[in-house]
Order: structure tokens, then sequence, then C-alpha cells
């Protein structure tokens, strides 16, 4: 799918794409892709053949190191709020909702129902926004064989204008709520620098209806798609609550049995550090990976998804294949539109405006811990809060990182059916399993490129 | 730069293709954004293909250049030693480079650090920090090279990006703001949340282009858009530390912190704080009581473990 036009920014060089003759001679190889596109950030992808098996798969996250854990030590929750915000410009929103509710709970603080229902509403504009740009202009060109959204609307216009007018929807909604869609401004420990008026969100009804019909369609538009066969069986982890989907409250649950307080992430899970990468990685107890993101919601809350979302999965029949192929998680994306488009609409319509922007607080020194579901899946927050009432030490552990090790799995497990294809359908199948994590590196600090290497015999 | 053209509808013809400017938007160290601010403009994108040739856009299209650009936004601060060699090399390859947001223009809330910090982030953040290159100092584009233009924000505008691309289209001069946060209150009707409520705002001394989203908010201005030339920043910060508005005296680190935003490292923001305080910790503790270890080996495949289940509850 790449047309070289003068060796690209950031350096995919003719010299990393090997021969195909003398990958087939059954030697061992390094493969680069390099340069990973439609991501939200800089990562390559290197492999290494050794007498043509898999011996090493790594997803290099070449994002420069921002330090925004350094950079929140010695502010207040407040500003600190502001500041986490920038770590995504696509998820924003996750890393305010992570935050406010680690800093509520270790400060005791009740907030009012209306404050609950309208954090849903805000996540699902975010949802909405987030889902819509990697179906319609990151993913769905690869299925179809573009390079980008905009080559898509030449055949497919009517498509394209569908998926943008969705994403405007989620972003209209976050502007209503605070402000901008990116990096919006009222969220507050407590409530809201300002809650919206009732009349406000009822006049964003119809725009909601509109969206709910654009999601339902989505399903049809990602069931279309058909995914490169490829099955395993992967370990999955996601935030469960009984009475509805996974988002900002519930417990950390996995498909093998853990069931986990938000708060208490580290006791499960840890970071390790890659020399390959400028992500820290995260593993699971025993070392091993595990996924995040929306197959995992859906496959472990499909029955709190919302009737309507409930009722596209069951007619779909997808939930086994959004399980086992990685390649089925814009279908469950799909779901989730439709999911949060009407879960919107009846957070719309039993709207009734908190009594106060805000309830008051004050600071507590201690450990304010806390993860909810971004659009990627589970981010985790972990701040220390000293006498002063400022943050000491903060550790953030976004999806992506999580999903690192997972991505570099199923590379390692899917690899050895594309090497043999010539090197520009196999970075091309590669690159689309790898944006099917909607990789965000920006977060987990961003960018692809693949290199595979094969080592020969010595 | 000469006209692209009439604005028709339907496609370009295959001359005025060729004669569409090629376009490019790139990025360093950011959240971006900036970039997903173009992706944004719902409206009006599809059209903007038509008038613009995005030749590089990682974010949104497989096919790369590496120029020449007529027009090139660049997105983030420059952090690491290979991102200064980049940005000259694509200056070069550029007419009319364009700085987008608050990190590209005023380095962002990266640059709050400074070489006396930079260790002490490593070191907190990374377990082996020697695998992990960064320069000493997070940067603003115009500190390394040339730069035509600046959109302000954090992020941008969509209305200011829409008006430079406009222009850019026309030939004409784009109308950027150039006033103070606070006239856009004016302007809007917005109750001055200074005045009525006694909170700190740095509208009077920060670039519009917001529409004044915070005070419409609720909270004062936190200076996305940095200082706008000329403001009497000190004055204000003064008047901050004194108390006002409000009978009590403010620590004057947390008046400094007001300052040290998104855009803290430009000049009149950044002398705030040197001299308030307010900038982050020298010195920081490791952020978890499991600080992560150096792997270096690839990572397992999939496989069975023993099951998480066993790692359970009743802890929290």
């Amino acid at each position: 799918m790449h047309e070289i036009d003068g060796g690209g920014f950031g350096g995919l060089g003719a010299e990393t794409l090997a021969p195909a003759a003398s990958r087939r001679a059954g030697k061992d190889l390094r493969f680069q892709v390099q340069n990973l596109t439609r991501v939200e950030g800089e990562g390559s992808l290197h492999l290494l053949v050794k007498d043509g098996a898999v011996a090493e798969a790594r997803l290099q996250i070449f994002e420069a190191p921002r330090y925004f854990e350094a950079l929140v030590a010695g502010r207040t929750p407040d500003e600190v709020l502001d500041i986490v915000a920038r770590i995504c410009g696509i998820c924003p929103v996750a890393y305010q909702m992570s935050a406010v509710h680690a800093f509520e709970r270790l400060f005791g603080v009740e907030v009012e129902p209306a404050t609950r229902a309208l954090r849903r509403l805000l996540y699902c504009a975010e949802w909405i926004e987030s889902h819509a740009l990697h179906v319609y202009l990151l993913h769905a060109p690869d299925f179809l064989g573009y390079a980008s959204a905009v080559e898509m609307a030449r055949d497919h216009r009517a498509l394209v204008t569908d998926g943008l007018r969705l994403k405007q929807v989620g972003n209209r909604l976050l502007s209503i709520l605070g402000g901008r869609p990116i990096h919006p401004v009222s969220v507050r420990v407590g409530g809201w620098s300002r809650a919206p008026r009732r009349d406000e969100l009822r006049a964003f009804r119809p725009e909601l209806e509109e969206a709910l019909r654009l999601a339902v369609a989505t399903v049809e538009v990602a069931l279309s798609l058909e995914p490169p066969a490829f099955e395993r069986e992967p370990r999955l982890v996601a935030l469960h609550h009984p009475g509805e989907y996974g988002m900002n409250d519930g417990r950390i649950v996995s498909s093998d049995g853990l069931a986990l307080s938000p708060a208490a992430w580290g006791d499960a899970f840890h970071e390790v550090q890659v020399p390959w990468s400028n992500a820290l990685q995260a593993r699971g107890p025993d070392g091993l990976p595990y996924l995040l993101g929306p197959a995992a919601r859906v496959v472990l809350d499909h029955e709190q998804l919302h009737p309507l979302a409930r009722a596209a999965l069951d007619r779909s029949g997808a939930l086994e294949s959004i399980r086992r192929n990685p390649y089925r998680s814009i279908v469950a994306r799909a779901i989730e539109l439709v999911h949060a488009a009407a879960e919107a609409i009846e957070i719309v319509d039993a709207y009734q405006s908190p009594s106060a922007p805000a309830v008051p607080w004050t600071p507590k020194p201690g450990v304010a811990a806390w993860a909810t579901e971004a659009p990627r899946g589970l981010l985790f927050h972990r701040y220390e809060i000293g006498g002063d009432g400022l943050v000491a030490a903060a550790q953030i552990v976004p999806p992506t990182s999580q999903n690192q090790a997972a991505i570099e799995a199923d590379i390692a497990a899917f690899a050895p059916r594309v090497l043999e294809l010539p090197m520009e359908d196999a970075t091309h199948a590669l690159e689309q399993l790898i944006r099917s994590y909607d990789p965000c590196i920006s977060c987990a600090t961003h960018f692809l490129d693949l290199s595979v290497e094969r080592e020969g015999p010595s | 730069m000469a006209t692209a053209g009439p604005v028709t509808t339907g496609r370009w013809g295959r001359a005025e293709m060729t004669a569409r400017p090629r376009v490019g938007g790139v990025k360093f160290a950011s959240c971006d954004g900036c970039q997903l601010t173009i992706l944004d403009l719902e409206d009006e994108l599809l059209a903007l293909t038509e008038r613009f040739e995005f030749v590089e856009f990682a974010e949104a299209t497989s096919r790369r250049s590496s120029g020449p650009f007529d027009v090139l936004f660049v997105e983030g601060s420059i952090s690491t030693p290979e991102q200064a060699v980049e940005i000259a090399r694509l200056r070069a390859a550029t007419k009319t480079l364009v700085t987008i947001g608050a990190c590209a223009t005023a380095g962002g809330i990266q640059a709050l650090r400074t070489a006396a910090e930079h260790e002490a982030f490593r070191s907190a953040v990374y377990p082996a920090p020697a695998f992990v290159d960064s320069l000493a100092v997070a940067s603003p584009v115009s500190a390394h090279v040339t730069v035509d233009a600046e959109l302000r924000g954090c992020p941008i505008g969509p209305e200011q990006l829409v008006e430079f691309l406009t222009a850019l289209a026309t030939g004409r001069r784009p109308q950027l703001p150039d006033q103070a946060v606070c006239v856009e209150c004016k302007r809007r009707n917005v109750t001055c949340v200074v005045v009525a409520r006694g909170l700190p705002c740095l509208g009077p001394v920060t670039m519009d282009g917001c529409g004044a989203i915070c005070p419409r908010f609720g909270r004062g201005c936190y200076g996305c858009f940095g200082p706008r030339e000329g403001a009497n920043v000190d004055s204000l910060a003064r008047w901050f530390a004194e108390g006002q508005p409000g009978p009590t005296p403010r620590d004057p680190a947390a008046v400094g912190r007001l300052f040290a935003g998104f855009t803290g490292a430009a000049g009149p923001f950044r002398a705030v704080t040197d001299r308030l305080g307010g900038r982050p910790p020298r010195t920081l503790k490791p952020a978890v009581a499991r600080p992560p270890e150096l792997v270096p080996e690839s990572p397992p495949t999939w496989q069975t473990g023993p099951t998480m289940g066993e790692a359970d509850d009743a802890r929290d």
C-alpha cells in the first residue's frame, strides 16, 4: 500500500526491504516495517525470523518521551486534570476520567448522580469520536485497499461522509460538555466547572438519533469487511460492572477469572521496560501478555450492552470471532458505537442539572488510584498526594502500553503466514494487524515502521 | 502564494490537480491533537483535499513523502537529537513552514523541564534511562529553524485553521486573532470570572483564539494560546500574588503554576515562574513500590499460564 515518494519522513528506506529471493532461501531474515501510518504517534515493527520461524517480534515505539509522570509532580489535583489530558489528543477525556475518579476516591468525594451520568455521557462522546475516526478513517481503508480515507472517498464517498458525520456528532457533544472536542476544560474534582443546561442537551437529541442510525449502519459495514483468517486464544481484561457497560466504575476482570478493584491494578499487573521501546510495557502477574480494548470489553461485558447494541451483536453472530480474531475489533468498535449513541440518548432524556456544578472537597494525603475504559482499553492512574495536597509521585499506564506485549504476541503468531508473500503484501497485512488494536503511540509515548530480519545459519 | 484556481464544485481536472499546493503534516513530541484538528474539520475535509494535495500526513494516510512541500504544518516540540536533524531537513524541503499548536510554537508543557531536571525526570520515569534518547530541553521549532507562520493554541482553533487554509487557497493574508481573551469575553457578553467570582484568570495577557472557552465554562483562562505581545504579564502576576481579586495573599508558587502551563516556556510566562516558583520539583520520588524492571528479551507468546483468578480480590 505504500507509495514511497522520496524516502519517507522518518526514514522508510529501500535498504530495509530485503529482496524477496533471499527471503525465500530459507535463511534467517530481519524484517522491518518502518513508520507505521494511520496510528496516533510514531512506531515501527521489527521481526527476526530464524530458520523460517519468528524468533522476535518487537513493537518499537520511538515517540519522544515527554515525562508526564514527572510534569504532574508538585501540582494540585485540578491542575493534573488539565495536564494529563495532553498525553493524548484523541482520548483526553479518558485521562481526565481515570485521574478524577482516583482523586475523588482518596478524598472521599461523593459526586451528585447527575455528575456520574454526565461523566458517562462525556465518555460516550469520546468513544463515538475516537471509534468513528478509527473505523472509517484509519482501519476501513485497509480492508478496502486504499491508502487513506480520502482516497477511499473517491469510490465510497457516502461511506466516508457517514463516518465523518458520526465523528462530528461525538465531537459536538464533547464541545457542549467541555467547550472543545480536544482537551475539554470542564472536568473538575467534585464535578464540573460548568454543568450543561437541560435544554442544551435536549436540543442535541436529534443529532444523537442520527448518530445511532449511522452507528447501526456501521455494524453492517464492519461485518462486510472480510478479516484475514487468523485465530488465537487471548487473555482479555476489561472493567466490568453488573449494572452498566464498563466505563468509569466496576471491577477489573479477566477472561481467566480475575476480579479486582480498579484502584488495585498494581496488585495483578506490573510494568517492565524493554530496550527497544520508549514506552514501558505492562504484563500480567505471570509475566504474560493480556489484551485490552473494544474486543475485550464486548466479550467480557456483552450482557451489559445497551439492548440495541446487544441486538446488533446477536444479529451479527460475531461474538466468538471478535474474541478470537484481532481483525474483528472493527466490529467490536461498531457495536460500541451503537452502545455509546444509544446510552447517550438515554442520559440526555433523563438529565436534570445537578444542584451545583461541583460538590466541595478538601485534599487528603495518601494514594489516589483508579482505572477507567479509554476507547483503546483500560487506563490506570496512581498518584501519591503529599501533606501539602500536591502530587508527590505519579504512575500512568496507558492502554497501548498494556497492549504492546499482546500485539507482539499476535504478530509472532500471525507473521509466519505472510512471510512468503511479496514484501509489500506482508507489510500491509502486518500493519493492518497492528492498526486493529488502534494503538495510540502518543499516549504510550508514538509510529510504525516494519522491519524483518532473517539470520542465516552461520 | 499564487492562487490555486477558482473554487468549483466537482472534480479537479488533471491540469488543476498538478497546480494544487503540496501540503504536509508532520509531528514531533506532542499529543497529535493539533493534527487531529485537521481531521476534525468534518464539513470541510473532503473539499480541502480538492484544493490541496496532502502528500504527507502519517496519521491519516499510508502514502508518504519527504518533500518538497509548498506548505508544511509542524506539530510538536523538538525533543530528541534525531528530531533536531529532521526539522532542519524538512525546513530545507519546504516553502512555507507553519507551526501548529503550543508544543511547536512554545515548546508545550514538556518544555517546562530544563536541563537541570532532565536527569531526574528520566530516572523517575524509566528504570534504564540509557535506552531512552531525549535532549536535555524540549524546544519550540523556532529555536531550530525559521518559521513562516504560526497557529497557536492547545489545541489550535479549528476556525483559525480554516481561515489559514482559505487564505492559502485564495492567495490572501490570513486574519488571525491578535487580541486578548478578555476582549473575546466582552464581545460574547461573558460574565468576568475575576470580577464576579474572584478567580485568577490569564485572560488579560493571553492571546485569544479559543473563543474564551474557560471563562464561558466557569473557570479562569490557563493560557493555552500563549502570551499576547506587549501584555503586562508581570503586573498581573504581582496582582494575583497580593491576593487580588480577593483579600488574602496567595502562595507565590501557586501563582507561578498558573503561568506554568502549556505555553509556560514562552518568555513572559517563564519569567513569572522563575521569579515566583511553581516549576516541577528537581528531585522526584519513584512512582511505585515495585519499580519497572528492565526485561531484555522479547515478550512471551500467548500461552496458558496459571489463571489470574488466583490473584483475586479482597484487597480493595
